[in-house]
């Protein structure tokens, strides 16, 4: 068996070049792959395009990135209300946003994970997000075209993982990360407990394996800022 | 305009709490439909649900009580209810987006005549907003109610022929619930059902820039 876990937050983005893309998992604090957006942080990496459903709690989350000067390009459902840092260089057009409807922006990350090219949607018809899509009707109903999101990693919060890398999660810590794993080239976890393959039931598995590539042991840092 | 009471936004939430059947699944929004929970009639049970992946949603968590892995949409601490689920957010959204919600109860800046909503972004704002959930709801409930005051601070008409602001969703909207009207969008036009106490048809129709049907008898707002 080769084990998929790594020694070090460090070590899990030590290969993260500038111009990444990156999903970042998370939603109203739950989820959030705190520790490894701290070790991003120390590494430096730059021109990012963050997907993630929001751009950070004043330093939290994402805002540690903005903080930065990491992030170049966000595509996000809900940049919130205290992501302060965002909002500083978005106004300083430092950032550039791509705005997507939520669940769509679900859809056009499971799309890039199962191979689709795309999909119609009635969601944000006449609405700005419309604007230079492709339109047409399906069974009488106005739609546009939505096209996949890929990335070349995802940053996963997950409850537990084996060495193998099944994953599960806490309460509604869940959210987008299951999604994100799926989508992303590299999916990177860090997971409050590593336990021996095995000892999570086949049944009680949310994120199969196979999504998975490195897993490394959280350092208990719930806030990033 | 007359300076009368109107309804205050916990009764707005209470007005249109008596609009969910029993037994429906429901989302709230942000805003005045987030009070909403507060206001269900003891006689009937719903089963909340909330677009970050959680089905049977429970009250608030009192302080000593809160799990932050544990949240509503809008970040506050919740707790379940017998039989509730959690499940990623794709599918979380299949629910909203597949006509799987019974209810979906939003805030809004702006409904127009044929049921248009706006409630995302204010036209100049510096800030670019967010749609978060809104359109998907929008697109997919089976029933949508938007609660939100009849007019603006500045006392201009929310309930419009067209929209100015930027919308979240077309012909979307069912009932309007504000604090001084309950509003259903009918092929033929906006149908006023109910009428706040203490205000006449005529004094509404002076804050609602669209006509206002008035089909039959206007019964008073029930909110106690």
């Amino acid at each position: 068996m080769r084990s998929k876990v790594y020694s070090s937050l460090d070590s899990a983005v030590a290969d993260i070049r500038d111009g990444a893309r990156i999903m970042f998992g998370g939603f109203g604090g739950a989820g959030f792959p705190n520790n490894l957006i701290q070790a991003l942080s120390s590494k430096g990496t730059k021109e990012i395009t963050a997907i993630s459903n929001n751009c950070g709690t004043r330093d939290g989350e994402l805002g540690l990135l903005f903080k930065n000067g990491q992030i170049r390009h966000v595509i996000a459902a809900f940049p919130g209300p205290h992501s302060y840092y965002f909002q500083d260089q978005f106004a300083a057009q430092k950032v550039t946003l791509e705005l997507v409807p939520q669940g769509i922006l679900c859809e056009r990350m499971r799309a890039a994970a199962a191979g689709l090219q795309g999909f119609y949607t009635t969601v944000g018809v006449g609405t700005e997000v419309a604007a230079g899509k492709e339109e047409r009707v399906i069974e009488g109903k106005r739609c546009i075209l939505e096209m996949p999101i890929h990335a070349d990693y995802a940053f996963i919060k997950a409850e537990k993982a084996d060495e193998l890398g099944n994953l599960t999660y806490r309460l509604a810590a869940r959210n987008f990360n299951p999604i994100m794993a799926m989508a992303a080239t590299t999916a990177i976890v860090e997971v409050d407990e590593i336990v021996p393959v095995g000892s999570i039931k086949p049944e009680h598995v949310v994120t199969p394996a196979i999504f998975v590539h490195r897993v490394v042991q959280a350092k208990g840092v719930r806030y990033a800022g | 305009m007359p300076d009368k009471p109107r309804l205050t936004r916990e009764q707005i939430a209470r007005r249109a709490a008596f609009e969910l059947p029993d037994g429906a699944y429901v989302n709230l929004g942000w805003g005045i439909p987030n009070l909403i929970a507060d206001h269900v009639p003891k006689n009937i049970e719903v089963y909340f649900h909330s677009e970050n992946g959680i089905l049977g949603m429970g009250r608030r968590a009192r302080p000593g009580e809160e799990d932050f892995d544990l949240v509503d949409a809008m970040k506050v601490p919740v707790t379940l209810m017998p039989g509730a689920s959690f499940f990623h957010q794709a599918d979380a959204h299949l629910m909203t987006r597949g006509g799987h919600i019974d209810v979906a109860v939003l805030g809004g800046f702006q409904v127009s005549e044929k049921g248009d909503l706006a409630n995302w972004k204010i036209p100049g704002a510096k800030n670019p907003g967010g749609i978060g959930g809104a359109m998907d709801i929008a697109a997919g409930a089976k029933r949508l109610i938007v609660c939100m005051e009849h007019t603006t601070k500045e006392g201009a008409p929310k309930i419009v022929r067209q929209c100015t602001y930027p919308l979240t969703g077309l012909g979307c909207v069912d009932t309007i619930v504000t604090d001084l009207a309950v509003i259903d969008v009918k092929p033929e036009g906006l149908v006023l059902r109910e009428i706040a106490p203490g205000w006449s048809i005529e004094e509404l129709r002076k804050l609602t820039g669209a006509p206002l049907l008035a089909l039959g008898p206007v019964p008073e707002m029930q909110f106690v």
